[in-house]
């Protein structure tokens, strides 16, 4: 019996290792390609670790596109939508939960059936929607949407959020005479800091591996996010893998630092997702 | 509200200001998502419908109603790219899904065992979902790459015979579906984080009874988290059905610039995203690319409508988690 038990939890961790190799390592390849020689990219021998470490690669992909530029248009678009998502996704879950009038949760599930519409849905109408106010080759269509609720999906984290705060809390603010508005600032928002956390990095996520919607409104080189400038590297480096992996690696790394810091953030706020079901 | 019973059950807004003042305030609260819903959702959604019946594209000064004839179009054929476009997502659709939640569910009961290091798997998992899709597609395709790719060196090496991976019709497909349980963080954690709801008591009880660990499965870890397999059903269905950076990073840059191709060798990887995006796009031809987003919206609704009444016969629902959240 004892000696079954063993060989379960063995193939246990076997299966479980194996997995974790399988995830990480892209990455690991990433790395060992982006310091290599290209007579090392092309050789059909298995070599799997590195034989020289040539970071003249980096500096060679950094300066073959404005990647500074890229970086900067990056942030800017993300900062601009975290605001906007944390501002207004705020305010509009304490309308869906800590207020109730009439017709509340018809109009909130609507909202969340919303969820299902693919962006390629609405898509064209909302190019040309854009297109007609001049807006083309600017960031105000990957950036204006975020002050308009954020997201039904963080609106429902947050609504989530709020429905576990007791009543008492917002009753001992009313008999004080408080204003609603300062109920949301004084009692509501100081509670919610985790999961308005949450939100922030899910928003950041979304916002710095966004392909399509850049791909769509910007066209001008100067105002490319980074994942933009990276299908340009595609364009002009078919065959110079190991400077194709530099520029995914500069790519890469702000998404992998945020992870590693932010992990228990991750972690709980999908956890939270399904808790519905 | 002067029935003191009713009252009591009503939050303190209630007693304190009329219905109609909570009714302005809950408005004037949710007032940027119902905006945004009415401009970025709402009248964009209608829109696709109107314009998938017009000749519409942004150089073209003179709109007209062409009928339906952008989508006898595509169902002729005589849009050489419509019916590979549709085999490519109900293929990727169709293999995708059950893979990645059959994989997911697999995981993260494995993961749900007594082990050391839970939060380290749990992670590692998790972190391709934190990376760029853009960027680990370039690296996928280079792990891919036919000749000097570190896949078929390695399969070489230990003497499996090397597949076509990406650049080939028959292959380019069971790919992405090999790349998407790669993705399968999301639903592995949501997974767990149900398994790790599940009370304790219920597998004693099946230990005192003598059952197995396939009793155990059978008869309590399914049934009890089976509206969170429901929920990830439907969120792989919706997702797997907008797949679009795989398709645009990994093959749409290989098929060239021929008007022949759009996606993939053969058109054999033209998702449907992929799909609008180049007809709207590179081939301005708004009209076509509205009547596949309208398709696409109704193959999407069609298939939620019907996961969520086949799930009525299997989906337990123990506690009354609904009521709870509306009672607040």
């Amino acid at each position: 019996m004892q000696k079954r038990f063993d060989l379960a939890k063995a193939i246990t961790y076997v299966v479980l290792t194996i997995g974790a190799i399988v995830s990480i390592f892209p990455f690991y390849w990433m790395l060992r390609t982006a310091v290599a020689n290209a007579s090392d990219i092309f050789s059909a021998d298995l070599r799997l670790f590195p034989t020289t470490l040539k970071l003249a690669n980096f500096v060679e992909a950094m300066t073959t596109h404005p990647f500074a530029q890229f970086f900067s248009n990056s942030i800017t678009v993300t900062l601009i939508n975290m605001v906007g998502v944390l501002a207004t996704s705020s305010l509009c879950a304490f309308g869906f939960s800590r207020i109730n009038w009439k017709g509340r949760d018809t109009i909130f599930g609507i909202m969340m059936a919303s969820l299902m519409l693919p962006f390629a849905v609405v898509m064209i109408p909302q190019f040309i929607f854009w297109n007609k106010l001049g807006m083309i080759n600017t960031f105000v269509p990957i950036t204006a949407p975020a002050f308009f609720g954020g997201g039904v999906f963080n609106i429902f984290l947050l609504r989530q959020f709020f429905l576990t705060i007791p009543k008492e809390m917002d009753e001992a603010a009313w008999i004080d005479g408080a204003s609603i508005f300062r109920v949301f600032t004084t009692i509501i928002l100081p509670l919610s800091k985790q999961v308005m956390i949450v939100v922030g990095l899910f928003t950041f996520l979304f916002q710095w591996n966004d392909y399509l919607a850049p791909m769509i409104y910007i066209t001008s080189e100067k105002k490319f996010t980074l994942m933009l400038g990276l299908t340009l590297f595609q364009g002009s480096y078919s065959a110079r893998w190991e400077l194709m992996m530099a520029a995914v690696t500069i790519v890469v790394i702000p998404s992998f630092i945020l992870f590693i810091f932010a992990q228990k953030y991750f972690i709980e706020g999908i956890a939270m997702t399904g808790i519905k079901g | 509200m002067s029935n003191s019973a009713a009252a009591i059950s009503k939050p303190v807004i209630t007693k304190k200001r009329s219905l109609d003042k909570n009714l302005i305030y809950g408005l004037l609260f949710v007032s940027p998502v119902l905006l945004g819903f009415l401009i970025f959702t709402l009248g964009p959604l209608l829109f696709t419908f109107i314009l998938s019946l017009t000749n519409y594209s942004p150089g073209v000064k003179t709109v007209n109603f062409v009928g339906l004839s952008n989508y006898i179009e595509m169902f002729t054929g005589k849009d050489i790219f419509f019916f590979p476009s549709v085999k490519a997502t109900f293929y990727y659709v169709a293999l995708s899904v059950p893979c990645t939640i059959i994989f997911s569910f697999f995981m993260s009961v494995v993961l749900n065992m007594k082990i050391q290091g839970r939060a380290f798997f749990r992670g590692a998992f998790y972190l391709p979902m934190v990376i760029p899709l853009a960027s680990s597609g370039m690296i996928w395709l280079w792990m891919l790459e036919p000749n000097f790719g570190i896949i078929n060196n390695i399969l070489r090496a230990i003497g499996i015979p090397p597949s076509t991976w990406l650049i080939s019709d028959t292959t380019v497909i069971p790919t992405f579906v090999l790349m998407s349980l790669w993705l399968c963080g999301n639903t592995i954690v949501i997974f767990l984080a149900a398994l790790q709801d599940i009370p304790t008591q219920l597998y004693e009880a099946i230990d005192v009874d003598g059952g197995t660990p396939f009793h155990k499965l059978f008869y309590i870890t399914i049934p009890m988290i089976s509206p969170v397999i429901f929920f990830n059903t439907v969120m792989g269905f919706i997702n797997a059905f907008q797949t679009f950076v795989q398709p645009a990073v990994m093959t749409s840059g290989a098929s060239g610039n021929g008007q022949a191709l759009m996606g993939g060798p053969n058109n054999s990887s033209l998702l449907a995203v992929l799909y609008i995006y180049e007809q709207a796009f590179r081939f301005s031809k708004m009209g076509t690319a509205c009547a596949a987003s309208a398709l696409l919206f109704i193959v999407i609704m069609i298939s939620t409508a019907l996961i969520f009444r086949v799930s009525k016969s299997w989906v337990y629902y123990g506690g009354d988690v609904k009521k709870n959240a509306k009672k607040i």
